[in-house]
């Protein structure tokens, strides 16, 4: 059994932050620099991680993937970043956003966790302008804000369409300075292959240099994983194509829980597929849904052109069924919406899976000038992938896998159940509950990031007795050994099948059986696909090139990992009988057919602990408990 | 829902390593249907040579989105291909029609030596960032977001700036390999906010001898650099970071520095295959 024990701190939630960091042990300056930190991913999480622990004068190590970390992909969020700031005067507060996005994750996350969250997350805006974040301004030279899905009111700071980018540009240049000033070191074009654990703590990785092939060893006294999210095992996903699940896999084989897996996140307003050839999902800013009304025919099958379907023979749903909230609903209810429309025949565009974005009454209203100004570069980037020009007709637009709420258990420290091991970001579980409002990733993964990292951190660092660790250690041996022998294997199956053709396999399974609306009969279908095609796997898949730079044995590392991972999505989707978030039920719903949630029997994390190859993984939980905000029916009606 | 379908002929650089010879090898790609992307197109080509055991063809990419800067090579001698202001990635089949020959090639520049077939090294762009493109402030002792104004009109400039993906289609359009669009675009990004004054002198000259020391080239206004720019970052950028580059020298307290040496920074590129 796992220790479950979330070290929340005692006194009311708006102390809890503030006396943690009192009591916390500090290590003196002079000491920081005998401590070793390997950081694993260069987004949001690693890099704004790398640079404060590099300010405080720890030794970082940060790994990525990539060429470069200007490549990860937190680079690629599009709307905006979230702050209690309440600069509109509209209402904000820090138990404001704290309510919402407990409420948003539809109580399913930790309250603690959420609180401090928003706690920091004005301080987050202060060091990003600071640090050069060019953020959209006023006329009067202060910051704008916009609305995001969930919220009713305008705390989403952004810079135009590419937030993600400025953000992610402003925290790799303050990880550049400590690169500059010696205190960080940069590893790319490594992908970690596996933890090492000695005397039951986190002490180092084994990492494969994807340029020689070779197994290369680091040692640490702490590392912290910012590997981002699994929706890869969807295949077709608004992920990046590197995306995956190695790294938090290789933790959980070593030890760590895993929370909540089936909680995935599907973003309501994708570009549709147009092909079998599709490599992966365009994402449109959700701030598209400030100006833009969702709408399908009112008529079955009606194929007319859009702009000759009169307004009484349109449906603005979300307006129509969540007047409160209107096309501004949270991600889950806008994507199982859109969903209802296509199950009920009115789905549009060539392949009946999409529905319409339609400008037409905003630009009328605002001009085209104004949506251009606001939206420019998404029209563009929605008119290169389809040659539609979304000015003149609605865009189209359906529901793709995103985002994943669940990811390692951690406690208030970001601490998993390995000792030594951090998880923060998108990576971990521990914010967003069983669904993620908009404008709130980039927050978490600053937040954890340059904040609370930099306090929890040295407190384990200082309260720690250490062992001598060393990569010529056994458990570093037997580590890169079996990580070789698991690669040779590979190569020994000679089979026909590449890995993409099983990723594109594995991903239609997980879709159709555990997307949108998942059902016991379904999640049962496919706890029986995915082994047979493990199986498959490891008798019949075809690799070329040797154990050198060879891209496709990269790809077929990553499936190896997401089909024994798919596995554990799917068995806690099974036994999370409830709807709830993104988790969607179909044996669990209102009469209305909204999501019903079960507190009684599941106000807790389902954590999942590794028990061994061809083993079933071992249940533990951690009961939620809500003592600030009681847990009510999600209503945005 | 498939409209026509094609088929071209791919001359594609293949090269196994820095130290290597590369070569021109030419593949037929049948059944391509006009709204795959050029990376799926590839995609598909690489997806019947793995089945055929033979080796497929190396190129990076990660979000396919056009933002994360990871593709990236020459189509038909443009960087990133015909489009205008496009990244690889966001180049589609409909702009090819059936028997069209379409050739792509690595970046091509001193500074970015290949790694195999259309994967090149960019990573002297970090270090030109490390030199100086930040600003030094501590997590935790930042003042209140909205105290210090920025007019609309200079912060928009900022983010004109800013938003260069790092891609390294400057570098390979440019006849001397120049990296100043991208040295550029850094410099003018911190230099137009007030956050980036403190340092701004130190900044130029840093990073402007690190960018040479690199082995980047000069800028002898060409444009070409802002003509394949998939962020349409103008030459303005170049502008700004000589004005800066005067200012730090002429009018500041900093040592003076000597501008960037004149040197072509190009690299033989063998005629066909």
């Amino acid at each position: 059994m796992l220790k479950l024990d979330a070290k929340i701190p005692s006194g009311h939630i708006e102390q809890k932050w503030d006396s943690y960091k009192f009591n916390a042990k500090l290590v003196n300056p002079n000491n920081r620099r005998k401590f070793d930190v390997i950081i694993v991913g260069t987004g949001l999480a690693g890099a704004s991680a790398a640079a404060s622990l590099g300010e405080a004068g720890y030794n970082v190590m940060i790994f990525t993937i990539s060429e470069t970390p200007r490549r990860a992909h937190s680079i690629a969020a599009q709307g905006g970043i979230n702050a209690s700031k309440n600069y509109r005067y509209d209402g904000d507060s820090v138990y404001r956003l704290f309510y919402d996005t407990l409420k948003g994750g539809d109580y399913r996350a930790r309250e603690a966790n959420v609180y401090r969250l928003a706690q920091v997350s004005s301080q987050i805006i202060d060091h990003c302008v600071a640090t050069g974040v060019p953020f959209a301004r006023e006329y009067g030279g202060l910051l704008d804000t916009r609305s995001f899905g969930g919220a009713q009111l305008q705390r989403t700071f952004y810079a135009r369409g590419q937030t993600g980018q400025q953000l992610l540009l402003g925290a790799y240049s303050q990880m550049m300075r400590q690169v500059s000033e010696g205190n960080v070191k940069i590893f790319t074009r490594r992908e970690m292959m596996d933890l090492v654990v000695k005397n039951g703590k986190a002490r180092g990785i084994v990492v494969r240099n994807l340029l020689t092939g070779e197994l290369e060893r680091y040692a640490a006294h702490a590392v912290l994983l910012a590997t981002g999210g699994y929706s890869n095992v969807f295949y077709l996903s608004t992920n990046a194509a590197a995306c995956n699940v190695g790294a938090a896999w290789s933790c959980y084989k070593k030890g760590a829980g895993f929370a909540n897996p089936c909680f995935t996140q599907i973003h309501p307003t994708c570009i549709p597929r147009s092909g079998e050839h599709q490599s992966k999902l365009t994402l449109m800013s959700e701030s598209l849904r400030n100006d833009g009304r969702v709408w399908v025919p009112k008529n079955k099958g009606d194929k007319r052109n859009p702009n000759d379907i009169p307004e009484n023979e349109r449906d603005y749903y979300l307006e129509r069924m969540y007047p409160a909230f209107g096309n501004l609903v949270p991600r889950d209810i806008a994507s199982r919406a859109a969903k209802k429309m296509i199950d009920e025949g009115r789905g549009v565009g060539p392949t009946g899976e999409a529905v319409y974005l339609d400008f037409r009454d905003e630009i009328k209203r605002q001009g085209l000038d104004k949506i251009k100004e606001k939206y420019g570069n998404l029209f563009d980037m929605y008119y290169r992938i389809t040659d539609e020009d979304g000015y003149k007709s609605p865009m189209r637009i359906y529901p793709a896998p995103h985002y994943t709420m669940g990811g390692l258990w951690v406690d208030y420290n970001l601490m998993s159940t390995i000792p030594g091991l951090f998880v923060m970001g998108e990576a971990n579980f521990s914010d967003h509950g069983a669904n993620r409002l908009g404008a709130s990733a980039l927050m978490q993964g600053l937040a954890d990031g340059y904040f609370v990292i930099s306090s929890t951190l040295p407190n384990y660092l200082a309260s720690t007795k250490f062992e001598e660790a060393h990569i010529e250690d056994s458990e570093f041996n037997d580590s890169e050994n079996s990580v070789r022998s698991e690669i040779k294997k590979l190569f020994s199956i000679k089979g026909n099948k590449t890995p993409n053709e099983f990723h594109k396999e594995l991903g239609n399974i997980m879709w159709e059986n555990c997307g949108m609306g998942r059902s016991e009969e379904k999640l049962k279908k496919a706890l029986k696909l995915v082994p047979s095609l493990r199986d498959e796997f490891r008798n019949n898949l075809k690799l070329v090139g040797d154990e050198g730079f060879n891209q496709t044995l990269e790809k077929a590392i990553r499936v190896r990992d997401f089909l024994e991972f798919a596995e554990l999505l799917l068995k806690d989707a099974l036994y999370r009988k409830e709807s709830c978030g993104g988790h969607f039920r179909e044996e669990s719903k209102t009469p209305e057919g909204e999501a019903q949630r079960d507190d009684e029997n599941f106000a807790h994390v389902a954590v999942w602990e590794y028990a061994g190859e061809n083993k079933e993984a071992e249940l533990n939980k951690e009961q939620l408990t809500f003592e600030y905000l009681k847990p009510s029916t999600r209503s945005y009606k | 829902m498939e409209k026509n379908k094609f088929s071209i002929t791919l001359r594609v650089w293949k090269q196994k390593d820095a130290s290597s010879k590369g070569y021109f090898e030419s593949y037929k790609v049948e059944g391509i249907i006009p709204d795959m992307s050029f990376l799926e197109m590839i995609d598909v080509l690489n997806e019947k040579l793995i089945k055929q055991g033979k080796e497929p063809i190396f190129f990076e990419s990660d979000c396919r989105e056009g933002i994360c800067g990871c593709c990236g090579f020459v189509v038909d001698g443009n960087p990133h291909g015909p489009d205008e202001h496009s990244t690889v990635c966001q180049l589609h089949m409909r702009r090819f029609k059936e028997g069209d020959v379409v050739t792509i090639e690595p970046f091509r520049a001193k500074s970015f030596p290949i790694i195999k077939d259309l994967i090149v090294d960019r990573s002297a762009l970090d270090k030109i960032i490390a030199a100086g493109g930040y600003i030094s402030v501590n997590v935790g002792s930042a003042p209140d977001a909205n105290t210090i104004p920025v007019d609309k009109n200079t912060a928009e400039k900022a983010m004109d700036y800013a938003t260069c993906i790092g891609c390294g289609a400057c570098v390979a359009s440019c006849p001397n390999s120049a990296a100043m669009l991208f040295t550029g675009a850094k410099i003018a990004h911190l230099a137009y906010l007030p956050q980036g004054k403190p340092e701004r002198t130190k900044r130029v000259l840093n990073m402007i001898k690190v960018m040479d020391s690199l082995g980047f080239g000069n800028c002898t206004n060409e444009y070409e650099c802002e003509a394949v720019c998939p962020k349409e970052i103008k030459v303005g950028a170049i502008a700004k970071m000589n004005r800066e580059f005067l200012f730090a020298n002429f009018l500041s307290e900093e040592e003076p520095q000597l501008p960037p040496v004149f040197h072509k920074s190009t690299v033989d590129v063998p005629e066909d295959e």
